[in-house]
């Protein structure tokens, strides 16, 4: 198939469309309006109209998301920074109830209302669940739009197979740029599923009701189950590396660029790229610490204000048994220039940066 | 003449007060679904005295919404399966203080599923506290002294408001009780209106009951029935506010 030139937004939009989404609902946001621009019309066209609704407000929005989802349906939702916070409930019920759905979420940087510039700041509270309780979402992060397109296609087979919500952490900047990409086929559920309310009363949402230690033990295996299964990442020239960028998303593009000069100048530097931030790939960990004696410590490179990323990756070095220093550069909002990447990695070899941990 | 108990198949138990008015509300339901020849249905529940009625609903599919949300759940159920005969359960409090907003929007869109809203004047689970509904002088725990309206604002009327204004097209809005069987009856037919209005594709009903509340009105049962007969309904008036179309006058 002959790739084409498509708007982040759009194409995750269009994925997930393919993928068997068959319900949305969502309030407008900037930086992810398009998503609700384009669902607005097109699922008209494919006959899936009266399953879109544009919501009151995003905390309704979610609430619709999770009915659709306990009636059987693929349901999604999009928004960004302070929409997201108010979905964070729906994302505990839907944990509570093991409620499969995927919510997009077009970072913007920023506290309160935020900016309209691209950043990561939404790490900790996407990644360590959101709302109240205990629970965690599978959370992509895609650095390119044909991830973020392969990640909205694939959402939903993760989603009901570990019946977990899955959050698509995207970014402003992925959100608003256009790049070549190839969309996949319209695909359909395998296998019906063997719970949702359908008026019979037979099946229903078949979660485990009550409170008490048997939930608890529920939790832990579910989760524990996902942890070992989903871990994805790519390592690049972290064998012989003697510091490691870690970085997902925008920015990882930028250090895989500073890796390359790096090594031509002469500097042993590598990257890992976590391509799913929960679970945390901390196996890449593992793998380094398996083959690379020399590795020196990591290098997280972030845009939000105070470093979030960094404490996964020091707990990951941890529970690897790399007893390394573990240095953060967290650029604040927009993603970082090249040159400002390899200035922190020559900061940290000289010894001038700190470590964090 | 021998009277034989029956109990309509889909109902369960409940653990609600003596006196409380849900156990009736939920058998109405449920005998009018059997009426109706109901047989696919699902029931929303709010957040309050109302899931602790859950047990009540029985064999029926249900979904325990968050707090004021339940409307919102139930859209989406809806637009998704549209066979099924939907309904949402809610108290004052959730449906028109942290759900106002939910509520009225699920009515300003005319979404096809009834809306039961268990008026008791208080927020009865956790412990009595003033609801927007809660009358005027009337002791809570958060109106020692009696409601101020003053400072708190009036009694509050959702169904008056969905009925009158422009831009509000529901199918079928109503206002019941179930202090005696005058009014059991009544609000059973309202009951059989806005489920008839949804099986016919007519859009979004609203049926508001009053209901007895003896363990935070501080009231026996009977105290409760003279409380509702002379004070609740000069309030809130029973009648229908919003007949079906092809029913006017």
């Amino acid at each position: 198939m002959a790739k084409e030139l498509m708007k982040g937004n759009v194409a995750v939009a269009e994925a997930a469309l393919r993928g068997g989404m068959d319900f949305f609902a969502g309030y407008p946001i900037t930086p992810s309006t398009e998503t609700l621009e384009y669902l607005s019309y097109r699922m008209d066209e494919i006959g899936r109209k009266g399953r879109f609704i544009q919501a009151e407000n995003e905390i309704s929005a979610i609430n619709m998301v999770m009915g659709a989802s306990s009636a059987g349906a693929r349901a999604m939702t999009a928004s960004s920074g302070p929409g997201i916070s108010l979905k964070a409930e729906g994302f505990s019920y839907a944990a509570r109830y093991s409620l499969p759905y995927v919510c997009l979420n077009v970072q913007r940087w920023g506290n309160g209302l935020g900016s309209l510039d691209s950043g990561q700041a939404d790490y900790f509270r996407d990644v360590k669940g959101s709302g109240q309780g205990d629970y965690h979402r599978i959370v992509y992060a895609p650095a390119d739009i044909q991830e973020l397109i392969d990640s909205a296609y694939e959402a939903w087979e993760a989603a009901e197979r570990y019946r977990i919500g899955v959050c698509i952490f995207s970014e402003a900047f992925l959100g608003q740029m256009m790049e070549a990409v190839e969309m996949p086929d319209f695909k359909k559920r395998k296998e019906p599923l063997d719970w949702g309310i359908d008026g019979t009363g037979t099946k229903g949402l078949k979660y485990l009701p009550g409170s008490g230690p048997h939930i608890s033990a529920f939790n832990a295996e579910k989760y524990a189950k996902v942890e070992a299964e989903m871990q994805r990442w790519e390592s690049i020239q972290t064998e012989d590396a003697e510091y490691i960028f870690v970085a997902f998303g925008l920015p990882s593009r930028v250090c895989k660029d500073a890796v390359t000069r790096l090594r031509a100048e002469g500097d042993k530097a590598g990257i890992i790229r976590p391509k799913l931030i929960w679970p945390y790939p901390w196996k890449a960990f593992e793998e380094v610490k398996a083959v690379n004696p020399h590795v020196k410590g990591f290098i997280s490179i972030e845009t939000n204000d105070l470093g979030q990323m960094v404490e996964d990756v020091a707990l990951a070095a941890k529970r690897a048994g790399l007893d390394v220093p573990v240095y953060c550069y967290a650029h604040g909002p927009g993603t970082p220039g090249v040159r400002r990447v390899m200035e922190k990695y020559q900061a940290v070899t000289s010894g001038e940066e700190k470590e964090r941990f | 003449m021998t009277i034989t108990k029956t109990k309509p198949a889909k109902t369960g138990y409940h653990n609600l007060c003596p006196g409380c008015g849900h156990g009736v509300i939920v058998r109405l339901i449920a005998e009018v679904f059997e009426e109706l020849g109901v047989e696919k249905e699902a029931v929303v529940l709010g957040v309050g005295c109302s899931c602790t009625a859950t047990p009540a609903f029985g064999a029926m599919d249900r979904f325990q919404a968050a707090h004021g949300r339940g409307t919102a759940t139930a859209t989406a159920i809806k637009r998704c399966r549209p066979e099924i005969t939907l309904f949402t359960y809610q108290g004052d409090g959730d449906a028109y203080v942290i759900g106002l907003s939910e509520t009225v929007n699920a009515a300003y869109r005319n979404e096809n599923f009834v809306a039961v809203v268990i008026n008791n004047n208080n927020f009865g689970m956790t412990g009595g506290q003033m609801s927007w509904t809660t009358m005027p002088g009337q002791v809570t725990e958060t109106s020692i002294h009696g409601r101020d309206c003053g400072y708190t604002g009036e009694p509050f009327h959702l169904p008056e408001i969905i009925s009158e204004i422009r831009g509000f097209h529901p199918a079928y809005v109503a206002r019941g009780a179930v202090y005696d069987v005058k009014s059991i009856n009544q609000t059973k037919k309202m009951l059989k209106n806005a489920f008839q209005a949804q099986l016919n594709n007519e859009g979004f009903s609203l049926v508001e009951i009053l209901s007895p509340c003896p363990t935070n009105w501080h009231m026996t049962p009977l105290q409760c029935k003279e409380h509702i007969e002379d004070e609740i309904v000069k309030e809130y008036p029973l009648g229908e506010l919003k007949v079906r179309k092809g029913e006017e006058g």
